[in-house]
């Protein structure tokens, strides 16, 4: 499936990556991550030896599925406990920056 | 009869605490300050805690002296203080799974184990240091600091529950919680030479627990006796409408048979977990062990072969990234807990907020998260180790259709120093024997095996039937009445 020089990471795939999950990386830590991440996949990369097919696969710790709850209302948390944790507030609202452009 | 010394009170157990409460030998409060001056006089160096919240303790203990002088303690662990890792929700009580993401976050609410234990009547003494977002093995990965280990101040105490661990160790409480996603509750447990037990997936809720990887996570006791971790289990186990993922099972008496013994018990030892990557003392540690099983009645069986657990490692290595890099993606700076604020548009303050929240372990997983996930791979990685967890699954189930329970060492070495394992996979490879259970959903627990290179101790891990408990803590009984190994360093607690 992948051979070693598949792994190798570009710095372009490694900001990519971090574009996806939202973090911002400094180059050297752009550095840092392509080699690391490589030397990881190398040792996992035996994954793809084995044969699985046929082999349906396990998504949960528990074989169990379709667990209902009964249609009742619980308390929940007031609007103040919730946002007492916030970054920053205004009123009754999470602030943050402008989502839409107002143009 | 002369009220029992301090020393002696250090190493009091759970089961012994409450008979000696029941008894009026003793008080909550007493128990309590004692704790607190041992934090107060050992956590300089061991640094267990990242709060001890001494007040509510002291509070509680009267409380619970109250209830024990009209006979009404009820509640089994009444009065006893215990400590909980920092990734468990305490209402009012900072909690910030280790990491600068959550430097200020004061829960508004109590993970159901947390309520559970309250309601058991169990004081905590505080929050315990963890790898951030518990994803680590020597909890140098904290945001904070790193734990010593009680045995030997230079190493590490394991992780990721590191802080629980060295807490029981250096008894700076009678138990404590952890919890365990690839066996961040049984090495530490090893490391630090106390018992450590998993449950089943699903045996204990995880509502409250701030998620790393969530069909491998699961909460669990760290204590000095096999006794008292079923007393532990038995006040946090059972089905919460709070977790759809707890089994409506009802809860057995998981004391009911720790006097089981070994006669007749069928021992799996497969030979993959006595194979390569582990060190010479462990390997003779566990030998030993072996024979002394064998020597009360065990029927020990080294011929079953599990060929797929080797992979347990990369199908972790898959999952737990890929798991994390979803559950993770809720730290957006805009809830709770840290927030970048400044940047030009909303999405450069949330990756300014990833960034500066997130330690260097925590980014690679989630990074690697992201590629096993990403079109063009989903397929070859995440797809094909979910495949590979389904073949380890029913590799347990065959060897548990012949065998009782499983043997294995708990970690491949004894604890090592602070700063040795700078390489990332190699770090990852001290999980090698402890990621099977959490693939396959399994309880497994660490018992003291005993000691090792410089005088560590050794973990013993035994793995048990999925809810089968009750039988995995008779056995651990059984080897620990024989053993007897010390759970805390000796010379360091009083007269021991």
């Amino acid at each position: 499936m992948s051979d070693t020089d598949s792994n190798q990471f570009t710095s372009a795939q490694v900001r990519h990556l971090a574009s996806l999950v939202r973090i911002e990386l400094t180059d050297s830590e752009v550095e840092e991550f392509r080699g690391e991440l490589a030397s990881i996949l190398s040792h996992i990369d035996a994954l793809s030896e084995i044969d699985t097919s046929g082999v349906p696969p396990t998504h949960n710790g528990a074989d169990l599925i379709n667990v209902q709850d009964d249609d009742a209302s619980i308390p929940a948390m007031q609007r103040n406990q919730v946002l007492a944790n916030a970054p920053q507030r205004e009123d009754e609202y999470f602030r943050v920056h402008a989502v839409l452009d107002q143009s | 009869m002369n009220a029992p010394s301090e020393p002696e009170l250090l190493t009091i157990t759970l089961a012994e605490g409450r008979q000696r409460l029941l008894a009026g030998e003793v008080t909550s409060g007493q128990l309590t300050r004692m704790f607190l001056d041992r934090i107060a006089a050992t956590d300089d160096e061991v640094r267990a805690f990242v709060t001890v919240t001494a007040e509510s303790a002291l509070e509680q203990a009267a409380e619970a002296d109250a209830l024990l002088s009209r006979g009404d303690a009820t509640a089994p662990l009444t009065g006893l203080p215990i400590g909980l890792k920092d990734v468990l929700m305490t209402r009012g009580v900072r909690t910030t799974a280790g990491s600068r993401m959550l430097d200020s976050l004061v829960p508004p609410y109590d993970a159901t184990v947390v309520a559970r234990l309250r309601d058991a009547g169990a004081i905590s003494l505080g929050k315990l240091n963890m790898d951030e977002f518990a994803m680590g093995s020597s909890t140098e990965h904290s945001a904070w600091f790193p734990t010593a280990n009680p045995w030997d101040h230079e190493r590490v105490p394991g992780g990721s529950s590191g802080g629980s661990a060295a807490a029981v160790a250096a008894r700076q409480c009678i138990a404590s919680l952890g919890s365990d996603t690839g066996g961040s509750i049984r090495q530490p447990a090893s490391f630090c030479g106390v018992v450590g037990l998993k449950p089943t997936y699903g045996r204990v809720s995880r509502y409250g627990l701030i998620a790393f990887a969530s069909s491998l996570d699961q909460i669990g006791p760290f204590t000095s006796t096999v006794e008292d971790a079923a007393l532990l289990l038995q006040a946090i186990a059972g089905p919460d409408p709070l977790d759809s993922t707890c089994y409506d099972e009802p809860v057995p008496d998981f004391s009911e048979r720790l006097e089981r013994g070994l006669d007749g018990l069928r021992v799996a030892a497969p030979q993959e977990f006595f194979g390569d990557g582990m060190d010479d003392d462990v390997a003779s540690a566990v030998e030993t062990a072996l024979e002394l099983l064998a020597a009360n009645g065990a029927l020990i069986d080294r011929t079953p072969s599990m060929p797929s657990v080797p992979m347990a490692l990369p199908v972790y290595y898959i999952l737990a990234p890929s798991e994390c890099s979803a559950n993770l993606a809720r730290f957006d700076g805009v809830k709770y807990g840290y927030g970048a604020r400044g940047g030009e548009s909303m999405w450069a303050d949330m990756e300014a907020t990833r960034q500066h929240g997130f330690g260097r372990e925590v980014k690679r997983r989630i990074l690697l998260g992201a590629y096993a996930l990403s079109a063009g791979y989903y397929d070859a990685y995440y797809l094909q180790a979910q495949k590979v967890r389904t073949l380890i699954r029913r590799e347990f189930d065959r060897v548990f259709a012949e065998h009782d329970v499983i043997v294995a060492p708990t970690a491949p070495t004894v604890a090592f120093k602070q700063g040795e394992i700078t390489d990332p996979y190699q770090m990852y490879l001290n999980d090698i024997f402890t990621i099977p259970a959490n693939i396959a959903g399994l309880p497994a627990i660490s018992v003291p095996g005993g000691f090792g290179h410089a005088g560590m101790p050794v973990g013993l891990q035994f793995v048990g039937q999925r809810l089968d408990e009750t039988t995995l803590l008779g056995v651990a009984n059984a080897y620990e009445q024989l053993t007897q190994w010390p759970t805390f360093p000796a010379g360091n607690v009083g007269s021991t």
